[in-house]
């Protein structure tokens, strides 16, 4: 009995590998669904409404991307993933895209052989605490209880940042977001660490957001973004520019609103050539002339997605900051469509 | 009459193999066990070679790199420099522990619950069938989680002991804290101790004996050595006048004297836990992590022993207890001298399956964050690495292990106890 489980598992880890190899653009067409990896719930960047349809800044990506290939923003199913999980099921070809929060670093991407295709958003690990706390600053925290998630690049951040500060501390393993914040709101752990979007989108579904402060230090460099396998370069560039089409659509002023007029035809060449009015792009990636103009069709720009999901207007509130488009003193730096 | 010839020699042929049932049961095996391996070598060549073209060959050098991260229950001194290897120990023996505590536990409570069950008392008898069928059929996941639900929820956490108008308090003299962080009991302290024997130097399966607590394990051999001298003499004043000597009293202070002079020089005294900045600081603190796991698997495992003991104490015949009756025993001693005895030869084959499959469900560890060895190896050792089919083997290895010695361990107390048949 034992046994038989010990080869099934083998066998299930073989055949996975073996679908893994085959060319991933391919499969989501013939398959006609995008499997793409989410968090298991954090509002604004991916979180199921009360209807079970998701919603956030990651899945817009999932379903820009669904949209580029197969011209459906709802042909994606949507596979929760925990920090524990996400790898496995990406390189075993569950998933045929990872966009949840993930930190793009070295041995990601060499050593797990992943292919990290942008950035979508520029975050660093900050800490979460109850205002009668009394704390000011992340180095007051010695000997605190910290609540933080498993098998993410913020354990390691954290081990690093009160080693180097020679202070102490008491860390609690946590599984999921939910589970950190059940013993966070329950006096478990004193302090609640994550990527500062992340802390920001869970302190806005408190009950009094307003009890809780975010300390000033942000401890680390957290550039997230969406990851696909190493070694499937036609899929890895599908989503990398459809990725650049919603940052490039917002500094060329393509907006959800204006996009069938813009579609009709403008002066703009690098317009036209992303809107597939002119050149051959989308025919280079092996997918529809219109393959960006659907992209931007589902939730607008980079800009919109943003504001709609965790812009200043939403009750997470975060500003554009290090995210802004590098004509505005930002990071987001789209190469040219040629 | 007939006459006996020689039996004709027969000649093998190929056909005999499958049509001759002397051999036909060998060549069904034989067939059998090549499909098996070819199976086998299929697997594993298929694995291994799905693993090379992701250029994920199997490598075990990820054992020896730093860990970089922190585990917060640890039995031995670890840091977040220390190797990966050494952060699966101290999950080993984190699940050592829950295992251990959980086996004892357990049993205590199902031998209890076992023999309740089959009281006369209507009310105690049905309380105890309540119990045994709650926990047996729930899953035990789910008892985990609610034992640590309920600890973090309902219990104070440590900011409410703290001010004039705390609304918790300490008990037991100020000397336990409860809280939901964990529970925080005194520890034992030496002033005066001897120091650690360091062993194993800088590497990796380093660890440090504490010569106290030789001295006093050597002490107390040497009192109960001492006692058993005692006993004998009285045996043997026994034997030749018929009086034994009353030697209580002896035996008791043979024991408690030494020790407690011992520990006199040692220094030895209680660290008390005080709430200090964030936590309480000083004393033994036990986790709600570790506290949940360790009563839910308790509890679970218990309701599964009780029934074995149960069963172990109705396949003994009333004849045995109405023999013991018409001795004059009372029912106390009844089950303790002539029923439970004769019963341990049922009860142990199948009580250690439970002890096996308590250890196994320890590795649910993970669902209230105890870092066990699910936790550090097979968790974050495997997720920060990348290395997630050389971690599950070694997992396995451990688990295989482990469970191996506990059956070795068993079997063997259950040779010594088994009914002798000449």
């Amino acid at each position: 009995m034992n046994k038989s489980i010990l080869f099934g598992a083998l066998t299930v880890a073989g055949l996975a590998a073996g679908a893994a190899a085959a060319g991933t653009l391919d499969d989501v067409k013939a398959r006609g669904k995008l499997n793409c990896g989410v968090t298991t719930g954090l509002v604004g960047f991916a979180a199921p409404d009360a209807n079970g349809k998701w919603n956030g800044f990651d899945v817009s990506l999932c379903r820009a991307v669904a949209a580029a290939v197969l011209g459906d923003e709802n042909a994606v199913e949507f596979v929760p993933t925990t920090g524990k999980t996400r790898f496995t099921a990406l390189a075993s070809g569950e998933i045929d895209m990872l966009a949840r929060n993930t930190t793009w670093t070295f041995s990601r991407d060499v050593d797990l052989k992943f292919t990290f295709v942008g950035v979508n958003y520029y975050d660093g690990q900050g800490f979460l605490v109850p205002k009668d706390l009394g704390v000011s600053s992340a180095k007051d925290l010695d000997g605190a209880t910290v609540c933080i998630q498993t098998g993410t690049t913020t354990e390691l951040n954290l081990s690093d940042y009160f080693r180097v500060n020679n202070i102490s501390y008491e860390p609690v393993p946590i599984e999921t977001n939910a589970e950190g914040q059940q013993q966070f709101l329950a006096g478990a752990c004193d302090v609640y660490t994550t990527d500062a979007s992340g802390l920001a989108a869970t302190r806005a579904t408190f009950e009094n957001p307003d009890d809780y402060v975010l300390l000033p230090e942000i401890i680390s460099k957290e550039p997230l973004g969406p990851l696909v396998r190493h070694g499937d370069d036609e899929w890895g560039d599908v989503v990398r520019w459809t990725l650049y089409a919603l940052v490039s659509a917002e500094e060329l002023g393509v907006t959800s609103a204006n996009l069938s007029e813009m579609t009709a035809g403008t002066n703009n060449p690098e317009i036209n050539r992303l809107l597939g009015t002119e050149g051959t792009l989308g025919d280079m990636l092996g997918l529809d002339a219109g393959w960006a103009k659907a992209a931007i069709a589902v939730g607008g720009n980079y800009g919109e997605i943003f504001a709609k999901n965790i812009g200043e207007e939403t009750p997470i509130g975060l500003a554009r900051g290090l995210n802004a488009q590098w004509t505005e003193g930002g990071l987001l730096y789209s190469p040219p469509f040629r | 009459m007939s006459t006996l010839t020689d039996p004709q020699k027969e000649s093998f042929r190929l056909s005999m193999l499958l049509y001759d049932s002397r051999y036909r049961s060998a060549t069904i095996q034989v067939v059998a066990l090549i499909g098996f391996i070819i199976l086998v070598g299929w697997l594993i060549y298929n694995t291994s070679q799905n693993l090379a073209a992701l250029g994920k060959g199997i490598d075990f050098g990820y054992l020896v790199e730093p860990a970089g991260y922190d585990i917060n229950q640890r039995l031995l001194e670890y840091s977040s420099r220390d190797t990966h290897f050494r952060a699966a120990i101290i999950g080993l023996l984190n699940t050592l522990v829950v295992a251990l505590l959980g086996c004892i536990t357990a049993t205590v409570l199902g031998v209890v619950i076992g023999v309740l069950r089959l009281s006369n008392n209507w009310l105690v008898s049905r309380i105890m069938a309540v119990y045994v069928e709650t926990f047996r059929n729930i899953p035990v996941l789910l008892w985990i989680v609610l034992a640590m639900a309920i600890m973090i929820e309902t219990l104070p956490s440590p900011k409410a002991f703290r001010g004039d108008n705390a609304t918790a308090s300490m008990m037991l003299n100020d000397s336990v804290a409860i809280t939901n962080r964990g529970v925080y009991v005194p520890e034992p302290l030496f002033s005066r101790g001897l120091g650690d024997i360091h062993l194993f130097g800088n590497s990796s399966i380093r660890f440090d004996i504490s010569l106290d607590l030789i001295a006093i394990l050597i002490v107390l051999a040497a009192s109960i050595w001492a006692v058993n001298r005692v006993k004998h003499r009285a045996d043997k004043i026994q034997d030749s006048t018929g009086d034994r000597p009353a030697t209580w009293y002896l035996q008791l202070g043979l024991i408690v004297v030494p020790v407690g002079i011992l520990l006199a020089i040692l220094g030895f005294h209680f660290g008390y836990p005080e709430l200090k900045g964030f936590n309480f600081k000083g004393g033994t603190h036990f986790r709600n992590s570790l506290i949940a796991l360790w009563l839910a698997l308790s509890l679970y495992t218990a309701a599964f022993i009780a029934e074995i003991v149960r069963a172990g104490i109705m396949a003994i015949s009333k004849g045995q207890t109405e023999a013991a009756e018409a001795l004059g025993l009372r029912s106390g001693k009844i089950m303790s001298l002539v029923v439970l005895p004769q019963a341990l030869r049922v009860i142990i084959p199948p009580l250690i399956s439970n002890y096996l499959n308590l250890t196994k469900n320890s590795s649910l560890a993970i669902a209230v964050g105890y870092m066990d060895i699910t936790g550090t190896l097979g968790g974050i050792t495997m997720n920060q690495t990348g290395r997630e089919l050389e971690s599950i083997l070694l997992m396995m290895l451990v688990y295989l292990s482990i469970s191996l010695s506990i059956s070795a361990v068993m079997n063997w107390y259950n040779e010594s106890v088994k009914l002798e048949e000449r």
